[in-house]
């Protein structure tokens, strides 16, 4: 049987309660009927309304007050506001905060039912609507990942069959594609969840602090070393060790690892215990490690070891059809960070987000969004809240390749902020990490002095 | 009337509106009123009780109604006001009239056994606020509807 309509009635008027009440009885409709705003809002609870008549003129709160209370907890419920006094300036003030409908009392019985009817429908529609999106969206989810992309769902599904066993997965892509949002929903699928997930990311540290960083010390391995000091592989024992831009590491660390994936067990430096280990790898590169082999720079052996299971991500430019979705789960995530409502994007702004290559993969969509919610004055975000880096639509550097455009930008850039890195890389929408390489990779300097490491 | 509630139909002297039902800023009369007035004097051995009048009727939040009936209880109240021609300027039509009032009374009594508005539109029971409304329904219950004034009319008169 289909579920009868709830509706509540407000009005302090006794006579008004009680002849609403049972004529929309008769029309099948479930009702209750309140005094006050208060009353109403403690009954709000109680049930699935899916109606609100409130009477404007309430001793107390108002009607516009309580649906402002109302909205706050029920955003989606509809209320109508009724008076007896009617002004175009009330009307005006109860439909821009929200009212779905105005009637002035008395009304006019084909008018009400009508439209009751009417919203009753359409209700149903959005509430089907907003289920069908839900189921949808969960097809289309591995924890925080999203995509319709047809080879993203079958990354996907190799993720949750992978993540039942122990094997070493490599995940490659481009920055921003999301490896390490992977990495964490393989752990968090796995029957690892409840230990750690650890993250080491191996470009940002010079050979020997990876090295400490990865095994630990014992006190008095070095200098400095005061304290015994645990590495990260010790500390993701029984979890997952997620080690990021492995294409970055030095080939001795690169022989340590390979030994310690094959032999299971390792040493702290400095220490002559060997310590057990039953941790999951997973690595992450950026890099072409097919091609660094080539140049002997990373290990054939450990390309094997690590490459049990291979998970290429492609990049956002390969598959735009998820830009919108993206779009939309941004848009709700930071909806809820900022405590912003904003309930959409426009036309013209998805294409331009469609338009653009995107280098920076999701995470600089992300980024862009993220500035778009900020800068949104309405509830939609809208064109001219979108900025993107100039490079992505000017024609003249057509003719260059993306890596040349991308070496200039990222020049640019830093010139522009004295070479702070953490605010480069903010601008332009990459991580720390990501920027290093791309100074190191693209041989950049600040003019006379050689880049930080 | 009587063949569709499968009941016997009996007519009663007619009594005055009471005063304070009369609606003075609306020039109508409040029809809740009405339904008091008539709970207080129910013949007994009668099943329900329906009040005919020509004065226009309203509730509070309603600009008119045709009728009224308390849902599941005993009295209900039609009014001819707004079922005439005349009321829409046309030429007086008594058998349309009476065909309007027939579906009227069936209407409001059939809230009387419990029953709310029809989604067929061939019922008596489908909802109606206008008189085209009224004209295009249909002038019996559907077979659902009919029903549940037959259970009715059956138990409650043995009971």
């Amino acid at each position: 049987m289909e579920k009868k309509v709830n509706i509540m009635v407000v009005d302090d008027e006794e006579i008004v309660r009680a002849s609403l009440t049972s004529w929309l009885e008769e029309d099948g409709y479930q009702v209750e009927a309140v005094e006050s705003g208060r009353k109403a809002l403690e009954r709000l609870p109680e049930r699935d309304w899916d109606l609100m008549l409130v009477d404007l003129k309430m001793p107390g709160m108002d009607g516009i007050q309580l649906m402002d209370e109302v909205h706050k907890t029920a955003p989606e419920m509809l209320v109508i506001i009724m008076t007896a006094y009617a002004t175009v300036d009330t009307a005006v003030k109860a439909m821009k905060k929200g009212a779905y409908d105005y009637f002035v009392k008395p009304f006019n019985p084909d008018d009400i039912s009508l439209t009751i009817r009417k919203i009753v429908d359409h209700h149903k529609l959005v509430q089907e609507n907003l289920f069908l999106r839900k189921e949808l969206k969960k097809q289309y989810k591995l924890r925080d990942m999203i995509s319709k992309n047809e080879k993203m769902l079958e990354i996907f599904d190799l993720a949750r069959t992978v993540a039942k066993s122990s094997s070493t997965v490599l995940i490659q892509g481009e920055s921003g594609t999301g490896k390490e949002l992977l990495a964490r929903a393989i752990h968090d699928e796995s029957p690892r969840m409840d230990a750690p997930f650890i993250s080491v990311s191996c470009a940002s540290l010079t050979e020997s602090l990876l090295e400490s960083e990865l095994f630990g010390h014992e006190k008095g391995a070095f200098t400095g070393a005061t304290v015994l000091n645990r590495g990260k592989l010790e500390l993701a024992q029984d979890g997952t060790l997620f080690l990021d831009e492995i294409g970055d590491i030095s080939l001795k660390l690169q022989m340590d690892l390979l030994r310690v994936l094959e032999q299971r067990e390792f040493r702290r430096v400095g220490g002559s215990e060997l310590i057990p280990i039953n941790s999951r790898i997973i690595a992450a590169t950026n890099r072409d490690l097919a091609a660094a082999i080539e140049e002997e720079r990373f290990r054939a052996d450990l390309y094997y070891r690590l490459n049990v299971i291979s998970i290429h991500i492609p990049p956002l430019r390969e598959r735009r059809e998820d830009i919108p979705l993206l779009v939309d789960h941004f848009i709700e995530k930071f909806n809820i960070e900022m405590g912003k409502e904003i309930r959409g994007i426009s036309e013209g702004a998805v294409r331009i987000l469609m338009s653009n290559d995107w280098p920076g993969n999701a995470r600089e969509l992300r980024n862009v969004i993220e500035r778009a919610v900020v800068v949104a004055k309405g509830n939609i975000v809208t064109e001219s809240d979108i900025s993107l880096p100039p490079t992505s639509s000017d024609a003249n550097h057509r003719t260059k390749s993306l890596e040349e455009i991308e070496m200039a930008h990222i020049r640019v850039v830093l010139n522009e902020n004295q070479w702070n890195i953490v605010r480069s890389a903010h601008a332009l929408g990459i991580d720390r990490v990501t920027l290093y390489n791309k100074i190191k990779k693209f041989g950049l300097k600040k003019e006379g002095v050689a880049p930080k490491e | 009337m009587g063949d569709s509630l499968m009941a016997t139909v009996r007519t009663l002297p007619s009594i005055p509106v009471p005063p304070d039902s009369f609606e003075a800023r609306r020039n109508q009369y409040y029809s809740t009123k009405i339904l008091k007035e008539m709970l207080g004097d129910v013949p007994p051995d009668t099943l329900r009780l329906l009040g005919v009048t020509d004065k226009d009727l309203c509730i509070p939040i309603l600009t008119y109604v045709f009728g009224e009936a308390q849902v599941g209880g005993t009295a209900a109240v039609v009014s001819i006001a707004r079922l005439r021609q005349e009321h829409y300027g046309l030429t007086p039509d008594l058998p349309m009239l009476l065909e309007r009032l027939r579906k009227e009374s069936l209407h409001e009594l059939g809230h009387t056994f419990g029953l709310f508005h029809c989604p067929s539109r061939d019922c008596v029971m489908h909802l109606s606020n206008t008189v085209v409304d009224v004209d295009t329904r249909g002038r019996d219950f559907c077979i659902g509807c009919q029903t549940v004034v037959a259970s009715k009319t059956g138990t409650e008169r043995r009971g």
